[in-house]
């Protein structure tokens, strides 16, 4: 029970690191290799509300998501945008856009440091533990899972029933075609990267509650929701979290059961066998 | 005509500005600093090396300078970011020593950068005394890099010292036999965990839980559980800043309260006060200082007002310690002049007055007087072993997270 609890907890933060990045690739097709920085400012965000003014980080987020996705979307439009308007296939896209956002993850780190220090920040908020079934977790980590939980919950029944939603998924599904449809694809991908941004940096606040983080943190982060997008296969939320929690799971229970050391092993394990098998992802749809 | 004066007066003005700045420009020391402002030791090296060395420095300057031969000299400060990446800390020494032209260096952070950074600074002949390098190959590298002097200790001192804290507490009668040990899975915790292992076992202790994770790992949970199942008497973590923060937020959330916790490094920092307060009283961590030397506070107090922040209470006074040895030896010299420096400092008979108290060097070039293991007392880090310093004070039984 310990296992399973303390590994769906650890799922939840992984499907908060990995679902900003699902859109971003998925739909804007922007492979974002500045995606932990961003999540690191939503993180430095919350930390700056909640010990300069004693504000709560979770209603910190009224304020740190909105935020976020004026930037992202800001970001999209000026930088991202004319390269998607200059590629001539999807392979030249990604690889510029992996050019672009790697860079940008430099200076992400560079207005960081400057702006906060390089020093490390954390803080002390619902750290007090929480009994269920005998065991005590964290009651951050419970409330950040849940709020994960809903963000998902609230994706997933936005993409797949609602008008804007549907429109995503043609882009995700075939940018080009979606334009004969009359969809507004450059509209549609700015949303989705700016969503995107703003549950990465969501997930950033929630994730500052337990984790020490620092100006140089981001890349460790894009690390973990690259695998995750990828195992999930790209383009499908559902994939994401499911995905996510797999991998919370296994790697809690390989550190309780076999050793702590062999977590990242058995994370990209997980990650080799899906490739080998299923190398769409979990939910993915095979290229036609 | 006036405006011919004018012009006159400007030029000898000029003049005037220009032979000053010359005559100033010979009195002034450059001083390089390559060490991580970003990268995955930026947050050590925030805490640790840069306020130190910045403190140096304006404090030298505030008192006039180094005082040479041919009058005081102050000190310019050349700073660059290494990224916490050995090839760029190579090329920063190296660019500091012919683009810059700086006259003397301060060593980088941590071993490992350190280490990287020797061959450079031996090949420019700069001398180089580190203040974050622990490590055990003091006497080949001495003999490898003379250049190389060592001011923060041993990392088999280290270990064997913090063995030492248990079994005094054992023989107080207060703990039992039984260890939890884990560490983080990179060179500093594999060695120091290896060298604990073999202390304790020698000692008599048992080891009842054992284990590694991998570097950048925060979510502890199981360590903390798995520890917790095996019922220890005191546990011991060679752990970094991120892992430390976690494992004590772990073990409180999960009431694991054994009459020994240790964690490794940050546990001095002064961050780990202000994130777990009185909970973190007891708690044992790596280095520690005299917290009551006049000495030490003086430095603590002018940390804080130049930097913002106060020091650490283990690696920054040895930072700080560093530079106090350079500047003693440039001054007994009288002049930048590398060689000679360097000659002083290969010169074993020599003392210096740093903050950490005396500082010599023996024949590896090593410190031989340092702190090894601290504990929070009273809000404040305090030096519970240490290796021929005064003023440790008797170590306490860990007496859980309230």
């Amino acid at each position: 029970m310990f296992i399973l609890i303390t590994g769906l907890l650890l799922g939840g933060t992984y499907a908060l690191i990995a679902m900003g990045l699902n859109l971003q690739y998925g739909v804007a097709r922007i492979m974002n290799l500045a995606n932990g920085e961003m999540l690191v400012a939503g993180g430095f965000a919350a930390f700056w509300v909640y010990t300069a003014g004693q504000v709560n980080p979770i209603a910190a987020l009224i304020v740190v998501a909105p935020l976020a996705f004026a930037v992202n979307w800001v970001l999209y439009r000026v930088m991202l945008q004319p390269l998607v308007t200059r590629a001539k296939n999807r392979g030249q896209l990604e690889t510029d856009s992996i050019l672009a956002t790697f860079g940008m993850s430099f200076a992400f780190v560079g207005v960081m440091t400057w702006v906060f220090g390089g020093g490390y920040f954390n803080y002390a908020f619902l750290a007090q533990p929480f009994e269920m079934f005998g065991s005590s977790y964290a009651q951050n980590r419970i409330v950040a899972f849940l709020i994960a939980t809903v963000i998902a919950a609230a994706l997933w029944l936005w993409l797949t029933y609602s008008r804007a939603g549907l429109r995503m998924r043609a882009v995700a599904v075939n940018p080009r075609s979606a334009r004969l449809v009359g969809i507004d694809v450059k509209a549609t991908s700015a949303l989705a990267f700016a969503l995107g941004g703003a549950i990465t940096a969501t997930g950033g606040s929630l994730i500052s509650m337990f984790f020490t983080l620092d100006a140089s943190v981001g890349v460790l982060f894009t690390m973990k929701a690259l695998i995750i997008v990828i195992m999930g296969g790209v383009g499908d939320i559902r994939g994401t979290i499911i995905a996510a929690l797999i991998l919370g799971i296994a790697e809690t229970a390989v550190a309780r059961l076999i050793d702590p050391g062999l977590t990242l092993a058995a994370a990209y394990f997980l990650f080799l066998a899906v490739l080998l098998f299923r190398p769409q992802g979990l939910f993915g749809k095979k290229p036609t | 005509m006036f405006r011919r004066t004018l012009m006159t007066t400007a030029a000898v003005a000029a003049l005037a500005v220009a032979t000053l700045s010359s005559a100033s420009a010979q009195s002034l020391i450059r001083l390089g600093a390559a060490a991580p402002m970003t990268g995955p030791l930026a947050g050590g090296a925030t805490v640790t090396h840069w306020p130190a060395v910045r403190l140096w420095v304006s404090e030298v300057n505030a008192r006039g300078g180094l005082q040479l031969a041919d009058g005081p000299a102050t000190i310019e400060l050349i700073e660059y970011d290494d990224q916490t990446n050995p090839q760029q800390a190579i090329m920063a020494a190296q660019r500091l020593a012919t683009q810059d032209q700086v006259d003397f260096m301060v060593a980088p952070y941590s071993t490992g950068m350190n280490l990287a950074a020797a061959p450079v600074f031996a090949q420019l002949g700069y001398p180089m005394i580190t203040g974050t390098a622990v490590t055990d190959q003091q006497p080949e590298l001495a003999q490898q890099f003379p250049n190389m002097f060592f001011v923060l200790g041993r990392t088999s001192v280290m270990a064997e010292d913090t063995a030492h804290v248990l079994v005094d507490l054992r023989e107080r009668g207060e703990i039992g036999n039984r260890v939890a040990l884990v560490n983080v899975a990179d060179a500093f915790g594999i060695e120091m965990a290896g060298i604990s292992r073999s202390v304790l076992e020698s000692n008599g202790f048992e080891i009842v839980y054992e284990s590694s994770y991998p570097l950048g790992t925060q979510d502890l949970a199981p360590v903390i559980d798995g520890a917790k199942a095996s019922n220890p008497d005191a546990f011991i973590a060679w752990s970094y800043p991120g892992d430390t923060f976690a494992l004590t937020d772990q073990a409180i959330v999960q009431n694991f309260a054994p009459h020994v916790f240790f964690t490794a490094v940050a546990t001095a920092f002064p961050a780990y006060e202000a994130r777990f307060g009185a909970a973190a009283e007891g708690v044992l961590g790596m280095g520690g200082v005299n917290a009551d030397d006049p000495a030490f506070q003086a430095f603590a107090t002018a940390h804080t007002e130049l930097n913002g922040q106060g020091p650490d209470f283990w690696a920054s006074a040895a930072t700080y310690a560093t530079l106090e040895i350079l500047g003693q030896a440039i001054e007994a010299v009288g002049a930048p002049d590398r060689a000679a420096v360097l000659t002083y400092l290969q010169d074993r008979s020599h003392s210096y007055e740093t903050v950490l108290g005396p500082v010599s060097f023996n024949e590896n070039n090593d410190n031989e007087a340092y702190w090894t293991v601290g504990q929070w007392q009273d809000g404040v880090f305090r030096g519970v072993a240490a290796r021929g310093r005064e003023g440790a004070v008797p170590v306490q039984v860990f007496d859980g997270w309230e």
